[in-house]
C-alpha cells in the first residue's frame, strides 16, 4: 500500500478542513443573515464546485494561481520564488475551493435553523451581532458545523480530477491516494489497488459512522438544533 | 426632555396590514401599559418596531431624550443600543445554557446575576437547562434575564399566553407586582380583557394596525373613544370598581354609582369586578326578597334572542349583561325600556386586583 500517498491525503484533508472551517463560517454567516437581494449570486458561486467538472475547476485554478497571475505573483514574492502549481500549497488552495460547498451548505443550514428569536433576544440584551453569533448561533449549530467538516474531509480524501489538474502526480508532494490507486490500476497492479481502495472505503465508512453516532448525541443535548 | 415615549411610525407588512401607530406614553404615570387589541391587529409588530427588531417604513420613535428612529434624519438605533428588555411569547431562553448562564448572559457581573436569581427564587434551578423547566419557571427566568440587563423599557409579548390557565391566574398578579417593583416602564401585549385590567395602569388600543385610543385604563374602559374600541374592550361585565368597605367576610365595592356586595378576597383599593352574564338573574319589580345580596334596580336597554337564550343588557348605573333562557324572558314579559331588578349573588362577583 502507498502509505506515502495516504499520509499526504490525510494531511491535505485535515488542512483543507481546518481552513474551510475558518473561511466557511463567515460565508455561511453572510448567506444566513444578509439581505435577500444579492444572496442568490453568492449561493450560486459557492455551489458551483458541486456541478462543475473537476477538470474545469482545476483548469481555472491552475490559471488563477499560475506565476503570471496576481495570486501567483504575490505568492512568489512572499515565498521568494515559490510556485503554486504542482506544489502542496497549490493543491491546498484548489481543495479548499473544491470542498467549499460541502462546508458552507450544512453550516448555513444549521445557522438558519437556529431560532431567530434567540438571536433577537440576545441583541435586545445588548450583546453585539458578532458576540451573539459566537455565543448563541455557533453552539446551537454544532451538529451542522461538524457535518460540514466531516463532509469536506471525506470529499478531500477522495478528490481526483482537481488534484490531477493542479497538482499533477509528484510522489510525496502531490500524489494523493486516489491518484495512487489510478497509477496502480494503470500499472495493472490490482492487488495494491484493491488494498488501497479497501483502506479508503473502510476509512470513509468509519468517518461517516462516527459522524452519525456523534450527531445523535449532540442532538440529545441540544434538541433545538 | 419630556419623560415620555412618543411613537409615530408606519410600516406595511407583507400580509397587507399597515401598522400606523401614533401614541404618547407619559412614563411617570404609565408604569405598566397594556397594548390591547384583537389578534392580527399588529400588536407584536408594534412591539418589534419599538425594540428595533423591525424597521418602520417612515416616522419616528422618541424615548425620553433619545431618538430611536427618525426616517427624515436617517436615524435607526440598533436593538443593542435601545436597551429594551424584550420578553418573547415563548420566552426564547437559550436552550444550551443553564438557568444561571442564561441570567449571567444578560447581567453585567456574576454577583448581580446571583441577586436576580434569588430575587426571582431561581437559585435552586440554577444548574437546570430551560427545557426541563415548567412554563411558569421559564417565564420567571425570562423576566429575570430581561431585568438583569437593566433595560430602560420592558416589552412583553403576551407573557402569560404560553401558560396553562390556573398558572396564568396566579402569575398575573405576581407579574404585575414584579413590574411595578422594578420601576421600569413596561408595555405588555395582550388580547385578554381581564389580563389587561389586572396588569395595566395605562392602555393603548390597537385595531387594524391603528392606535385608536391611549390613556389611563379606567378611562378607556369607561369612556371608549369610539365604537371599535367599545367593541374590542367589549365590557361583558368586566367593570372597574373600588373597595369601599368590608364586614363579616363580605366586601362592598362601588361600581359607578352603585354598590355591590361580594365575598371578601382580601383585595383593597381599585379592583376589576367580573360578573359572568350567566350569573345575573332578572326579576320583575314585584319579586319577593331572595337570598341574593345584590338587587340592582335598572331598565332593560336591549334584548337579543340567541337561539334558546336571550341576552339582556340592563342599565343599572353601569351596563350589566345578563343571559337568561328565551323562555324566562317570555314568561317575565321582558321588553326594552321596562324596569327590572338584576340579581347577583355575592359569590358570583369576582374581584381582581388592579
Amino acid at each position: 500500500m502507498d502509505w506515502q500517498a495516504i499520509g499526504l491525503s490525510l494531511r491535505l484533508a485535515i488542512l483543507t478542513t481546518a481552513i474551510l472551517l475558518i473561511v466557511g463560517m463567515p460565508i455561511a454567516y453572510w448567506l444566513t443573515y444578509s439581505p435577500r437581494r444579492w444572496r442568490f449570486l453568492v449561493e450560486a458561486v459557492v455551489a458551483l464546485p458541486l456541478v462543475l467538472p473537476p477538470t474545469v475547476l482545476g483548469f481555472y485554478v491552475l490559471l488563477a494561481i499560475g506565476p503570471r497571475s496576481p495570486v501567483g505573483a504575490i505568492y512568489r514574492v512572499l515565498t521568494s520564488g515559490g510556485l503554486l502549481p504542482f506544489s502542496f500549497p497549490g493543491l491546498l488552495v484548489a481543495s479548499v475551493l473544491y470542498s467549499l460547498p460541502f462546508t458552507v451548505q450544512p453550516m448555513a443550514g444549521a445557522f438558519a435553523a437556529v431560532d431567530r428569536k434567540l438571536v433577537e433576544a440576545s441583541w435586545c440584551l445588548g450583546v453585539s451581532r458578532l458576540a451573539t453569533f459566537r455565543r448563541i448561533v455557533v453552539p446551537l449549530a454544532v451538529p451542522g458545523i461538524v457535518t460540514g467538516a466531516i463532509l469536506s474531509f471525506a470529499h478531500t480524501m477522495g478528490e481526483f480530477g482537481v488534484v490531477l489538474m493542479v497538482g499533477g502526480n509528484i510522489a510525496g508532494v502531490t500524489r494523493t491516494v486516489s491518484i495512487s490507486i489510478y497509477d496502480q490500476v494503470q500499472a495493472l497492479d490490482y492487488t495494491a489497488a484493491a488494498e488501497t481502495s479497501l483502506f479508503l472505503l473502510a476509512l470513509s465508512f468509519s468517518v461517516l459512522a462516527l459522524t452519525y453516532s456523534l450527531q445523535r448525541r449532540i442532538w440529545a443535548v441540544w434538541p433545538t438544533s | 426632555m419630556a419623560n415620555e415615549l412618543a411613537c409615530a411610525c408606519r410600516k406595511r407588512l407583507p400580509s397587507g396590514l399597515a401598522v400606523d401607530a401614533a401614541f404618547r406614553l407619559p412614563l411617570d404615570r404609565a408604569t405598566v401599559t397594556v397594548l390591547f387589541g384583537p389578534s392580527g391587529s399588529g400588536k407584536t409588530t408594534l412591539l418589534r418596531l419599538l425594540a428595533g427588531l423591525e424597521r418602520p417604513d417612515e416616522g419616528c420613535v422618541q424615548f425620553r431624550d433619545q431618538t430611536w428612529f427618525d426616517s427624515t434624519r436617517g436615524v435607526s438605533l440598533a436593538p443593542q443600543l435601545r436597551r429594551t428588555g424584550f420578553l418573547f411569547q415563548e420566552y426564547a431562553l437559550f436552550p444550551h445554557l443553564t438557568v444561571r448562564r442564561n441570567i449571567e448572559y444578560a447581567a453585567r457581573d456574576p454577583r448581580k446575576a446571583s441577586e436576580w436569581m434569588s430575587r426571582f427564587d431561581l437559585t435552586w434551578l440554577s444548574p437546570r437547562l430551560p427545557r426541563s423547566l415548567s412554563g411558569g419557571e421559564q417565564q420567571r427566568v425570562a423576566l429575570a434575564r430581561a431585568l438583569a440587563a437593566e433595560p430602560a423599557l420592558l416589552l412583553l409579548d403576551e407573557p402569560l399566553s404560553a401558560l396553562d390557565s390556573p398558572t396564568r391566574g396566579r402569575l398575573r398578579q405576581e407579574l404585575r407586582r414584579e413590574l411595578v417593583e422594578s420601576g421600569i416602564p413596561s408595555i405588555i401585549v395582550t388580547h385578554d380583557r381581564i389580563e389587561a385590567m389586572a396588569l395595566g395602569d395605562w392602555m393603548a388600543v390597537l385595531i387594524g394596525g391603528v392606535v385608536h385610543q391611549a390613556g389611563p385604563i379606567d378611562e378607556v374602559f369607561r369612556h371608549p373613544a369610539n365604537v371599535q374600541v367599545a367593541e374590542s374592550v367589549g365590557v361583558e361585565n368586566v367593570l372597574p370598581g373600588e373597595i369601599v368597605g368590608r364586614a363579616e367576610g363580605l366586601a362592598t365595592v362601588r361600581v359607578g354609582g352603585t354598590r355591590l356586595e361580594c365575598v371578601d378576597s382580601g383585595e383593597t383599593g381599585a379592583v376589576c369586578v367580573c360578573i359572568r352574564a350567566e350569573d345575573v338573574t332578572l326579576a320583575p319589580g314585584s319579586a319577593a326578597v331572595s337570598s341574593a345580596r345584590n338587587r340592582l334596580a335598572g331598565r332593560i336597554r336591549s334584548l337579543v334572542r340567541e337561539g334558546p337564550l336571550a341576552r339582556v343588557e340592563v342599565d343599572c348605573g353601569f351596563p350589566l349583561v345578563a343571559v337568561v333562557t328565551a323562555q324566562s324572558a317570555g314568561d317575565l314579559h321582558l321588553n326594552p325600556g321596562d324596569p327590572v331588578y338584576a340579581v347577583v349573588k355575592a359569590t358570583s362577583v369576582h374581584l381582581l386586583p388592579r
